[in-house]
């Protein structure tokens, strides 16, 4: 067993980018796809969660140059364990989106959509994750992050006959670059001090407080709006949900994963000396996007958009973590930092799996039904019984429900949460309850945000022609989604392996793990104490399945065992039909008049222009839009405005600016 | 030793099955109280148990349009609240089943039943039963950080979310008045009310289409579905009424079990809860049923109190 | 907090429950219910008055004790009771715009008034921190209440309400003021009282109504 710890990720990149490559030559061969590209997607999957895996068991950074670069500057890869564990991050969904794809694809291969640049933007999309997280220079990890993003725009931009899937595509193209920039500065302050572009040297750079301070702001800005936080989230509900809906997984599942990576990368690893007032700041901008973020979830009324929606919540549920780990650790508190960096790191493994499956089961339904609108579906669960089950896992996941693995995280956010009775700080004392609040609130809403989604689509009638008419999808599909829902129930029972793993990043990041986590026995998770807290999900999902089969066995002795099936009674009203059924607008209207002055809600009556009968239009929308976006669009237009007088049309004037600008370089240099 | 392992395991066992009979005495007391505070005989305190028995043997009718969801929801919904309420000390502090959930698990596993209920509600496809699931899932998403809040009071005071090292922590300080613990109760109670669907924010006697929650998801169930979620719901307003006469007054509690203490303590939980109900009756016939909009207002005024009581915990108690 | 004895703690939870009176006045749009919870708070005020006293064997304190609970326990929201029923206006509910946010916000304040007892190092009772806390978060309520409503009535209950919280404050830290000092501002409060049910009248022959925003009509400018 020889191999050299980096041998596996690197073959898992170059599987990934064969894979892109051999997919340019599906056009006209589109079995070439299905036969040999996705299989090839499928082993870098596999390859990529084995090393991570590997290295979160094992251990040990490789730290190796590759012959690539600029000269003097060679790329630095390396693998530890943070890398690790999102390369398994990656490879579980990458794996599921391989199986999944081939049935998916199947209606592309013959429409006008081009199947090629499909798989190559995909290919090369997956293997530029996979080298962000590998990659241990800024050089390296900037161009592989630029990768990322660029390749994800033409797979965003992928159906672009439409003007909105355009517009979307070019909003995340911008915001991206900004993005990328701020990330590019904040490498700059760290190589600047640190005398050199690999994180090594960057490590050992000492920075004043202030300078600290302004690289920690540059890459929370450019990681923050990657990830899609609030206020900086708006790319992210228009770009995630026009792409294909596996491209939407790997989006929503992963590449806001890797947004988290680089942050966790550049904060705790090559910044550290973490302040209390950066913490501060990502706790409450986390709380903030989960509250938001749930709230215009269920707002939603197209499939996709509200997972979108419920990502930018989930992705401020990391952030909370973060932001505990970081006030922690600045507080003189390791422990409670480890735990806190535990429970964020392990929320982000758990979303990318669920977030995966409900995107994957979205583009079941839409498959099965063309319709991304909630309105016109219903049904689902007796028309496509194993998907409805798989994503009846996603959402029990997503609503924070024990005994799934999104219950554990939120449950280790909690416990981190509330020790802040330790601080001495009283602010912070006070602060860190009020973001738990925040928390339990969101994690209410969630559930009544995938009530509402689950309960429209798949359960009462159908709504629409197309809903009726829906199939159960091929098997490759629901191996996908079976794949990742059992993951997420293997997670949520057993979540102590993990931890054990996930543990080693704090050891190796904050210098401590959690040496009590499971001191109780592998079944019982004990992150604090056993007398602290403790949760032992096996039993308890044990306990649930007993005392369900007991109640039943019981029930079955009965004398009366068969059941009638007869009209539904509603009151005795006898003229039910789907059209009577509550809507999700009308669920999600109670909502909306509470939580109301959260965001804009325009709702009335509206004349058709050609004189129909009014309809009643409501349309909810972020007031981030009003607050931030507009006047910084208003500011670039008069910018430009401004600029434009320079532009005269005189060939004498532009050589006379040329001129200028050479004296002014000149002087500078001289 | 060994005997004493087997007392424990005896009354982890032992602790479902009386409160599965205890929930609807509960309610029938509350019922009987309620109906002589009117003026009314009123039905018998036996009587919810006696429906239950009617229920289960009469052959349940489900609409045509259900999916398999409908008729497996009964039996999460009963067996996660079973589960929540074996969780909660009932006469002895140190209990096996107490370390498996702490309070936040206890939370999700009510949250886990109320999940499928609502469901459950949309699954037939009628106006009421949606009506019932967003109204449902409306009132407990506000009710749900309240009580979390409250609970988070106790945890901070005690330095721990195990429900026994809570009560173990108050009985252990003897009479100690905090303003964060009035506080935390109150918004408790208030929570109670309102998850248990009871007057002010919904009317378990109702049918009145336009007014029930409650009611209005469980509408098209029937025969032994309909009573195992009648049960729940039973269980549920016990699970209430324990949190806050264990968690608040734990006086009498055993520290370990034994049949005697055991049987005591019981005797004193009992009292308790049924002075709770008495109150809660009065309560009931005092007030007036709020309209759905009316709700929130109840609730943020207990998700404020239980904040502050947080915040008095943590800003002002934690300082001495 | 378990070192202090029972009283004390007694002393501390009726500082909380006059702080809760404050809330439920700040969150009641009933005028008859808010003038209960501002009867409560007075009454609250003055069993903590008197469980001063208990502890610090102070006698006069007594007095006050009985002077606070007549006045503002009693006789001050009969006047007001009495004021309403004659105006005919038991049943008037005020419209509260955001009353979420009125609360909300006025959780804010309370945290604010914590924050600034902070610093306050503890004074001969252990409790004298937090009741100090408690009082300020009671006087900025009140003012807040008087801020966020419209109806005079309501904002008459602040303005007592922020004497509640002063005379909290003042019996908690120094165990009471002269009682010459306490007999007059007992009177003072009762005579603003009697001032205030005047006024009340005059404004409601005038305008009609007890809404303050009514009031701008009474500029010479037209309103724009």
């Amino acid at each position: 067993m020889s191999i050299a710890p980096l041998t596996l990720p690197g073959m898992a990149i170059l599987a990934s980018l064969a894979s892109a490559l051999i997919a340019l030559g599906s056009g006209r061969a589109p079995w070439l796809m299905r036969g040999l590209c996705l299989p090839l997607l499928a082993l870098a999957g596999v390859l990529a969660a084995g090393a991570g895996v590997g290295v979160l068991n094992t251990g040990g950074a490789a730290l190796t140059s590759l012959p690539l670069g600029l000269p003097g500057h060679p790329w630095m890869i390396a693998l530890d364990r943070l890398s690790g564990l999102f390369m398994l991050l990656i490879g579980l969904v990458v794996i599921a989106v391989s199986v999944y794809a081939p049935g998916y694809l199947r209606e592309y291969e013959h429409g006008e959509d081009s199947l090629p640049a499909l798989g190559f933007f995909s290919g090369v999309f997956i293997a530029a994750m996979m080298a962000v997280v590998l990659a241990a220079d800024a050089f390296g990890f900037m161009v592989c992050w630029e990768l990322m993003s660029l390749s994800s725009y033409f797979l965003v931009a992928f159906q672009h006959q439409h003007s909105a899937n355009r517009r979307a595509a070019f909003l995340y193209l911008l915001m991206a670059h900004i993005g990328g920039l701020s990330i590019l500065l904040g490498y700059a302050v760290l190589a600047s001090h640190g005398g050199g572009l690999g994180f090594e040297a960057m490590r050992d750079a000492a920075l004043t407080p202030a300078w600290a301070t302004l690289a920690f702001a540059l890459a929370f800005l450019g990681f923050g709006m990657k990830a899609g936080l609030v206020p900086v989230h708006a790319w992210l509900p228009e770009a995630h949900p026009v792409a294909p809906s596996h491209i939407s997984a790997l989006m929503s599942g992963v590449m806001l994963k890797v947004a988290v990576y680089g942050f966790v990368r550049f904060c705790f690893d090559l910044l550290g000396n973490i302040q209390t007032s950066w913490g501060v700041t990502v706790l409450v901008v986390g709380a903030v996007s989960a509250l938001l973020g749930v709230l215009l979830a269920l707002m939603q009324t197209d499939l996709k958009r509200m997972l979108a929606y419920s990502s930018v919540e989930n992705v401020g549920i990391i952030f909370i973590g973060l932001g505990l780990s970081m006030v922690f650790a600045a507080s003189g508190a390791p422990t409670l930092a480890a735990l806190a960096l535990v429970a964020a790191l392990f929320h982000s493994l758990n979303h990318a799996l669920f977030k995966g499956l409900m995107f994957l089961g979205a583009g079941s339904v839409i498959h099965a039904t063309h319709q991304r609108n909630m309105e016109q579906l219903g049904g689902l669960l007796r028309r496509m019984p194993w998907t409805g089950l798989f994503v009846l896992f996603g959402a029990l996941a997503l609503s924070s429900l024990p005994p799934l693995n999104g219950f554990a995280s939120e449950w280790l956010t909690f416990q981190a949460a509330l020790q802040a009775w330790s601080l001495h700080n009283g602010l912070l004392r006070s602060l860190i309850p009020i973001t738990a609040a925040m928390l339990a609130l969101t994690g209410a809403l969630a559930a009544a945000c995938f009530v509402r989604a689950y309960g429209i689509s798949f359960l009462g009638l159908a709504r629409g022609k197309s809903a009726r008419k829906a199939r159960e999808t091929g098997w490759g599909m629901r191996a996908a989604l079976g794949l990742l829902a059992v993951l997420c129930l293997l997670l949520g029972v057993l979540p102590t392996p993990v931890i054990q793993w996930i543990e080693g990043i704090p050891r190796e990041l904050l210098g401590t793990g959690l040496p009590h986590a499971t001191q109780h026995g592998w079944l019982w998770l004990t992150p604090v104490s056993p007398a602290t807290a403790s949760y032992a999900p096996l039993w308890l999902a044990l306990g649930l399945a007993l005392a369900w089969g007991l109640t039943a066995l019981l029930l079955r002795r009965g004398a009366v065992r068969k059941i009638t099936r007869g009209n539904a009674w509603d009151c005795g009203f006898g003229t039910r039909n789907a059209r009577t059924q509550y809507t999700a607008t009308a669920f999600s209207q109670p909502f909306g008049r509470v939580f109301g002055m959260l965001f804009q809600v325009d709702a009335g009556l509206r004349e058709d222009e050609g004189g129909g009968t009014p309809r009643y239009l409501s349309q909810v929308s972020d007031h981030f839009w009003g607050w931030l976006y507009a006047p910084v669009a208003r500011a670039t237009l008069l910018g430009g405005r401004l600029a434009s007088h320079l532009q005269s049309g005189h060939l004498r004037h532009y050589l006379g600016w040329t001129l200028a600008t050479l004296l002014l370089l000149l002087w500078m240099i001289s | 030793m060994n005997e004493q392992v087997t007392g424990y395991w005896l009354a982890t066992l032992l602790q479902p099955l009386v409160l599965l009979l205890a929930a609807p005495l509960l309610v029938g007391w509350i019922k009987r109280i309620k109906s002589r505070l009117q003026n009314r005989r009123g039905p018998a305190v036996m009587q919810p148990l006696r429906d239950l028995r009617k229920l289960f043997a009469k052959q349940p009718v489900v609409a045509k349009t259900a999916s398999p969801l409908f008729r497996a929801a009964p039996y999460v919904v009963f067996a996660s609240t079973l589960l929540a309420v074996t969780s909660v000390p009932l006469w002895s502090i140190w209990l096996p089943s107490t370390t498996v959930a702490d309070v936040i698990v206890l939370v999700g596993l009510l949250g886990l039943g109320r999940f499928f209920l609502a469901l459950a509600g949309m699954d037939v496809g009628t106006a009421f039963g949606g009506m019932g699931s967003s109204r449902e899932m409306l009132v407990s998403a506000l009710a749900e950080p309240a009580m979390l809040m409250a609970v988070f009071t106790l945890a901070m005071s005690a330095h721990s979310t195990n429900l026994s090292s809570i009560v173990a922590f108050n009985l252990d300080a003897g009479v100690v008045l905090r303003p964060s613990y009035l506080f935390a109760l109150l918004g408790l109670i208030l929570v109670a009310i309102a998850e248990t669907g009871r007057i002010p924010v919904d009317n378990p006697a109702t049918h009145l289409e336009l007014t029930m929650i409650h009611e209005a998801m469980i509408l098209e169930y029937s025969g032994r579905h309909l009573a195992l979620m009648e049960w729940a719901a039973q269980l549920k307003l016990a699970l209430y009424g324990l949190l806050i006469a264990n968690l608040f007054f734990p006086w009498g509690l055993a520290e370990r079990f034994t049949p005697l203490e055991g049987l005591g303590a019981l005797a004193l939980v009992g009292g308790k809860l049924l002075l709770l109900g008495a109150l809660l009756a009065v309560a009931e016939t005092t007030l007036a049923k709020m309209r759905l909009f009316r709700a929130p207002q109840f609730l943020n005024l207990a998700f404020l109190l239980t904040l502050l009581g947080l915040l008095s915990n943590v800003i002002l108690e934690s300082g001495l | 907090m378990t070192q202090l004895p029972l009283l004390e703690q007694a002393i501390l939870v009726l500082a909380a429950l006059t702080l809760l009176a404050s809330f439920s006045m700040l969150a009641q749009s009933r005028l008859t219910s808010a003038i209960h919870s501002f009867a409560w708070q007075g009454v609250m005020v003055a069993a903590a008055t008197a469980l001063v006293a208990a502890v610090g064997h102070a006698h006069h304190l007594y007095l006050s004790a009985l002077l606070t609970f007549s006045l503002k326990g009693l006789l001050i929201p009969w006047m007001l009771h009495r004021l309403v029923r004659r105006l005919n206006m038991e049943r008037e509910v005020e419209n509260i715009a955001h009353p979420a946010l009125v609360v909300l916000a006025g959780a804010l304040l309370v945290i604010l008034a914590y924050w600034i007892a902070l610093p306050i190092e503890r004074l001969e009772l252990a409790s004298t921190r937090n009741i100090i806390a408690i009082s300020l978060a009671i006087v900025l309520l009140g003012l807040w209440l008087m801020i966020a409503r419209r109806q005079v009535v309501t904002q008459v209950l602040g303005f007592m309400s922020m004497e509640n919280g002063l005379f909290l404050a003042a019996v908690a830290s120094t165990r009471g003021m002269p009682l010459v000092v306490e007999l007059g501002i007992a009177f003072d409060v009762l005579v603003a009282a009697v001032l205030f049910g005047v006024f009340f009248f005059h404004i409601h022959e005038s305008i009609e109504s007890l809404d303050t925003g009514k009031l701008t009509r009474l500029t010479e400018e037209e309103p724009a």
